[in-house]
């Protein structure tokens, strides 16, 4: 709908129906799209310039700040696309609405759930000692 | 149309196995040689291999077709010719960069 189909001025004017919101969703998951781009090429960019793969050299790598920290965004962001793209593909798949909301619940805890994990042992490679 | 099934069908293995992978990889690194070591056992046998390979297929498939929704985003690429080649070269970037990627890392790992 374009912005000029509103019924009310205000409507008009912000470009919102009457829920007064709803292109969040939408505008997150190119956000987090776009974010993605550049830390999935910083991601793989990094595991060509690492002289070696082996344990020693990764902890090493995600130790500094120069890895930790992208890292830990690739792991937010990452996390919260991946929540993003499975409410879209289970709100399109799952017509039933108990099911839909409980399979929508149980992706936002494996979602956070799983961000944490990973972020805990980022943090133990990031503030441990360099074996 | 295939490609934009590609796209979610992608996203969904890039958001339970690519995730899964990353966490255990991280979990696996930070706590000591041996567990690294089981994680790189299984990363490395044939079928932790065809699974690795496959989630980067995916990651570089829903990279390319993702940058292809953003484009379509802004109305443009719409266009029957275009759409289908634009379509198209996702499915031979993302095979070319996989291969490209696993050939330097099979190679570096000797």
């Amino acid at each position: 709908m374009s912005r000029g189909e509103s019924a009310t001025p205000l409507g008009v004017v912000r470009g919102l129906g009457s829920a007064h919101h709803g292109g969040e969703h939408w505008l997150t998951e190119r956000v987090t799209s776009l974010a993605l781009l550049f830390l999935g090429t910083w991601f793989i960019a990094s595991l060509l310039l690492l002289p070696k793969l082996d344990q020693r050299t990764l902890i090493e790598w995600l130790h500094a700040p120069s890895g930790a920290i992208p890292m830990a965004l690739l792991v937010v962001i990452g996390f919260r696309h991946a929540l993003d793209g499975m409410k879209v593909v289970i709100d399109d798949y799952v017509h039933e609405e108990g099911s839909r909301f409980a399979l929508n619940l149980l992706m936002l805890f494996l979602a956070v759930g799983g961000g944490a994990i990973a972020l805990f042992a980022l943090a133990r490679i990031a503030f441990g000692a360099v074996a | 149309m295939a490609v934009s099934i590609l796209h979610r069908v992608t996203g969904v293995a890039l958001s339970f196995a690519g995730l899964a992978i990353l966490t255990w990889w991280l979990f696996a690194m930070s706590s000591g040689a041996e567990a690294y070591d089981s994680f790189k056992g299984l990363a490395t046998s044939p079928v932790g291999l065809v699974v690795l390979i496959g989630i980067t297929w995916s990651f570089f498939q829903h990279l390319l077709s993702g940058i292809r929704h953003l484009v379509m985003d802004t109305g443009a690429a719409f266009e029957l010719g275009i759409n289908k080649t634009f379509a198209i070269l996702t499915i031979i970037g993302s095979i070319a960069l996989t291969a490209a990627l696993w050939f330097y890392l099979l190679g570096a790992a000797k």
